[in-house]
């Protein structure tokens, strides 16, 4: 018991002290890229700056959400990555500040143009393309063909071997959704859906979940974005990455700084970091394949090039309102999925 | 046996609450300490001056936060009863009067006044803008809570509520404040949200239009298309309550009436699912089973078919289900079965019944109570299961998935949440009271304080046979799941590379010997300590929690005793998914701001598996007869020393049930925990999770297997601990024997 007190004592002491040594800079940081990503840009940060970052981790859906309940008490700084479509929302509900950052002529013309679209009050931080991936094996052990094109995946041999997340639960197809109406036009793009409705075996809740289910082999094509498919391949799992000769879609992640944020200075500090090349070079370390939105920052050799990719001019500010996402969701449900299969 | 007490003119325990009622208002800190409950920072920090750290009476000697001077009224009342005998009316008149204002004060103040001044546009047309505000209750305020409480129940009992005994009275007025603070108030907020239309209106109408939809009701699946999710769920659990019922009471059987020789292994065998964390038998499973599974492309290539994706869907989910839920039921029925007294058997066969017909009409019918509840707790698991749909579901939707998809979903339908759940409530609140409804009111005691010797007699041949090929057959499936978890977790890549490897144990759990001391640099030990720290503070609350609840209900009667149960029920039917969301809607705000801590996990733990603790001991306890409480109340014990010294040595195999049953469900659990854990409280499944997510498969398999056996070492301790159930007669049928 002594024992006990001296070392309550000791580490009270401790604590006290490291409180008086502490410097007040500090940085609440909402993440909302994969775990280890976070992490690693918050340490980084600490590193580069001495400011503490306090960072949570959550999708940017639940952060979106979050941000908006605390709007009359802002407790976050920084909102980093995630889908572009809730930053321009958070922008268009004035729950971000507007920035212009100096480190803005780095940055490839999308992020610029994604900031533009929401008055200075987010930007670009990387972006990921819309494609698919298919198990190697299974596809030869059932003699398919190797598709190449959106339209090979309505071919009646992949029936029962297609998979996609339903649009309604996942944001990566609510992206293939507005996609196809983009590349085809509003009624075609729907019947494609239809004719793919056909060939999908289940549209899961999570949109990376049919690429992973093909890693597993237990799926033979999954739509996702790209970069998601090309981490199954790098981890060692026989998928390979298509990027469909009509054009596809594509999410630009964002970041923006809350509007009253408590941290100003700090958030502005992490803000023109997180533009900088060493900040976007460090994705490489957790294999993360979307493509930096720095221009000098490297792109993993297993990524995607972008420039053979054909990237249709995605409306992000139509077709990330709420009306419209409502309207395409709602007759994808009525006119898709009451289908039989 | 009263007289004596009633002449005291000292009351330790009437003293104890207010003095600390005292020390919470005059020296804790009255808000939450933002740096964390266990931080003391705030000792150094300007405390007892500084508006964050300061004690009440300091905050109101400043001229701060005057709306708490008020508290120092009731804090001061009770003192003039302290020299009073409490028979006094003005003894218990009094102490209601402080309890009840001082406790209404609290709560009216901290649901009025919030971070934005006043929380109601009426309160700030009555009395303009505060320019003030206030955060959650810390230590400070906590303390007060409590002793205002007790104070009142003390006042309660003086007035001659449940014969005047203090103890019954403060245990029901606190699990009502618990219960209420931690299950009705969030559940009720959560539910409000089934009303409320996008621009924060209320409306009826919403509800309804969410309410009958065809996902949530559709009939398709009769004409070879896809049902409702209400319907999924409902077929579901029924399946899973019916199918683990059977095999829990197979396997206890096994147990306790038969000559099978290896029982310890079965006993320990049925314990495995329980200790798994989620996610990791589905993907066992599907290593088995799935499209490019061990089995089915064996069976496939043997009948020259194509392997299919038959996995996916309900009967995915139904074994995976099967598999996890019957140990739940199988621990329910042991102690029942255990519990059957073998005089009743052996009357029954004095009187010429033959072995079967003894089963059938005399231990069968015994264990009702056991069977009842076994079959409730596997509905409601299968209800509220999270882990498994989301991995086996496919396109067959269910409730639990549903709730999580349609918050977090790109939808963000906070109503269609509600909405779900309050389906979700009225199949499980549904179900129980079919249970009761089929127990009645029937005596199930079999335990009485009278001479009990005798073993039980051995199962009927007829029945033992398919009852041990049953058993037996479960207990290789399950032996052959955990074969593979272990080997995926000692290989490259599960299904790509089966190369043989450490390296994810290592990843996981490597640390370094340096001059400082041990370095822990594996990846998963920040989320191992906090789970195991979480569970371990969580655990003995549970039971406790549990077991009192268990003996108001089965021992005392009382006023509103059938809202209260039906309260502690409520906590029961709520799934985890439910639970987290509405924690999240109901403590982000003051005046119980406990988000991002560790608190509001080991809450959330003991108000989910609570029940457990409620149902073993109900089970334990209507075994155990009256009068064994009454003798020892009229030996002259008071009803704490008849729980503390009667009760609860007989309820050994009861707490052990809750004790290990919140341990490792804190460890395993996850449907509620994905909604609040935080950076700095990560638990071991969010990060398993999040490393499955990741496609690091052996990773989170590692980390599964070792939490498995950190479990089954916790499981052993704690048996040590409680120690072996012994009630007076129980010999075992080796002993027989040689007997």
């Amino acid at each position: 018991m002594k024992k006990l007190t001296t070392a309550l004592a000791g580490s009270l002491v401790a604590l006290a002290a490291s409180v008086s040594a502490s410097s007040a800079d500090k940085l609440t940081l909402y993440c909302s890229a994969q775990e280890d990503w976070c992490q690693l840009m918050a340490r980084s940060f600490e590193d580069a700056t001495g400011i503490d970052v306090n960072m949570t981790r959550k999708s940017s859906g639940e952060t979106f959400a979050q941000i908006r309940a605390e709007a009359s008490n802002p407790k976050g700084d920084v909102w980093w990555g995630g889908t572009g479509d809730p930053h321009l929302q958070a922008a268009e509900e004035g729950l971000t500040m507007e920035y212009v950052s100096p480190m803005r002529e780095q940055l490839h013309d999308w992020a610029i143009s994604q900031a533009e679209s929401a008055g200075n009050r987010t930007i670009g931080i990387y972006s990921g393309a819309l494609g698919y991936g298919y198990n190697t094996e299974l596809l030869a052990s059932n003699n398919l063909p190797e598709p190449s094109c959106w339209k090979d995946l309505l071919k009646p041999e992949f029936k029962g071997h297609v998979q996609m997340a339903n649009p309604n639960s996942s944001g990566t197809a609510y992206t293939t959704l507005a996609s196809m109406v983009q590349i085809f036009g509003e009624d075609e793009g729907f019947e494609f859906m239809k004719g793919l409705h056909k060939n999908i075996n289940q549209y899961t809740k999570s949109g990376s979940a049919p690429i992973k289910a093909a890693g597993r082999g237990e799926n033979t094509i999954g739509i996702v974005f790209m970069h998601d498919a090309v981490a199954q391949a790098v981890a060692g799992f026989p998928i390979k990455v298509v990027a469909p000769c009509e054009g596809t879609g594509y999410e630009i992640g964002s970041m923006s700084i809350i509007e009253g944020a408590r941290n100003l200075d700090e958030a502005k500090a992490f803000y023109d970091w997180a533009l900088s090349v060493d900040a976007q070079n460090l994705a490489l370390q957790v294999n993360a394949f979307q493509v930096p939105s720095n221009m000098g920052a490297s792109t993993s050799e297993s990524a995607p090039d972008m420039s053979l990719i054909k990237l249709i001019d995605y409306d992000f500010r139509k077709y990330g309102s709420s009306d419209e996402r409502k309207r395409l969701l709602q007759k994808w449900d009525e006119d898709v999925s009451t289908l039989p299969q | 046996m009263r007289v004596a007490s009633d002449t005291k003119t000292t009351h330790p325990v009437l003293i104890f609450w207010i003095a600390a009622g005292w020390v919470g208002f005059f020296l804790l800190p009255w808000y939450m300490v933002e740096d964390g409950l266990w931080s003391f920072r705030w000792l150094f920090d300007g405390y007892p001056f500084d508006e964050d750290y300061a004690p009440a009476a300091f905050l109101v000697g400043q001229g701060e936060k005057l709306w708490l001077a008020p508290l120092i009224l009731p804090l001061v009342l009770p003192l003039i009863v302290v020299r009073r005998v409490k028979s006094d009316p003005l003894f218990a008149r009094i102490l209601i009067v402080a309890g009840a204002l001082g406790f209404g004060w609290l709560i009216a103040q901290g649901f009025g006044i919030g971070i934005r001044g006043f929380n109601y546009d009426w309160l700030r047309a009555l009395f303009g803008d505060l320019g003030d505000r206030q955060f959650g209750m810390g230590y400070g305020a906590m303390l007060c809570a409590t002793s205002f409480l007790f104070l009142l129940t003390q006042g309660i009992a003086a007035r001659g509520a449940i014969n005047g005994d203090v103890f019954v009275v403060g245990a029901i007025g606190g699990i009502i404040t618990i219960v209420t603070a931690f299950v009705f108030f969030p559940i009720a907020k959560m539910l409000f949200a089934a009303f409320v239309t996008e621009d924060g209106a209320y409306s009826i109408a919403v509800f309804f239009s969410k309410f009958f939809d065809d996902r949530l009701w559709g009939l398709g699946c009769l004409a070879g298309g896809r049902c409702g999710a209400a319907w999924n769920s409902l077929f579901l659990a029924i399946a899973v309550g019916f199918i683990t019922t059977v095999l829990g009471l197979a396997f206890a059987l096994v147990v306790t009436r038969s000559g099978f020789r290896y029982k310890r292994a079965l006993r320990a065998l049925t314990v495995l699912p329980i200790i798994t964390p989620p996610f990791v038998i589905g993907l066992a499973l599907i290593l088995l089973f799935g499209l490019s599974g061990t089995v089915t492309q064996f069976v496939a290539d043997l009948l020259g078919t194509q392997p299919t994706r038959w996995l996916y869907g309900l009967p995915g989910v139904l074994i995976a289900q099967t598999l996890a839920f019957t140990p739940i039921a199988f621990l329910v029925l042991i102690g029942v079965v255990e519990g059957v007294s073998p005089s009743m058997e052996e009357a029954a066969q004095t009187l010429r019944a033959n072995k079967w017909d003894t089963f059938r009409t005399v231990s069968l019918p015994l264990m009702r109570p056991g069977l009842a509840n076994a079959f409730l707790l596997g509905f409601i698991e299968s209800m509220a299961d999270f882990g498994n749909p989301l991995v086996l579901g496919g396109n067959f939707d269910v409730l639990s998935t549903e709730i999580f998809f349609a918050i977090v979903g790109a939808q963000y339908d906070q109503g269609r949440a509600a909405v779900l759940a309050m389906v979700l409530l009225f199949f499980t609140l549904s179900a129980f009271f079919l249970q009761r409804a089929w127990l009645g009111k029937k005596s199930y005691t079999t335990v009485t304080g009278k001479g009990d010797a005798g073993v039980h007699p051995l199962m009927p041949t007829g029945l033992s046979v398919p009852v041990l090929v049953v058993a037996l057959g479960w207990a290789l499936f399950t032996v052959i799941v955990y074969a593979m978890i272990i080997y995926g977790s000692v290989v490259e890549l599960w299904g790509v590379d089966n190369s043989l490897t450490f390296k994810h144990y290592v990843t996981a759990f490597s640390l370094r010997i340096e001059e400082e001391g041990i370095r822990w640099t594996g990846a998963a030990w920040d989320s191992f300590w906090t789970t195991i720290m979480i569970a371990a503070i969580a655990a003995p609350l549970t039971a406790a929690v549990g077991l009192v609840t268990a003996y108001l209900l089965t021992r005392q009667s009382f006023a509103g005793k059938s809202a209260f149960e039906f309260g502690t029920m409520l906590s029961f039917a709520i799934p985890g998914t439910v639970i987290g969301v509405s924690y999240i809607l109901a403590f982000n705000v003051p005046p119980i701001e406990i988000t991002g801590t560790g608190v509001i996990l080991v809450v959330s733990f003991i108000f989910r598996n609570m029940p457990v603790g409620v149902r073993a001991g109900i089970a334990s306890m209507s075994q155990l007869d009256r009068s064994l409480d009454e003798s020892s109340l009229t030996l002259g014990a008071n009803s704490w020393q008849t729980f503390r010294r009667v009760i609860l040595p007989l309820l050994r195999p009861a707490i052990l049930a809750a004790l290990v049953y919140s341990f490792v469900r804190a460890m395993t659990a996850i449907s509620a925990v994905i909604f609040l854990v935080s950076a700095e409280y990560d638990m071991a499944t969010s990060y398993i999770i999040g490393r499955v997510e990741n496609n690091d498969y052996g990773l989170a398999i590692a980390y599964s297997t070792t939490l498995i056996f950190v479990m089954l070492a916790a499981v052993g301790l704690l048996q040590v601990l409680v120690g072996r159930v012994r009630i007076g007669r129980r010999t075992h049928h080796a002993t027989e024997k040689t007997g």
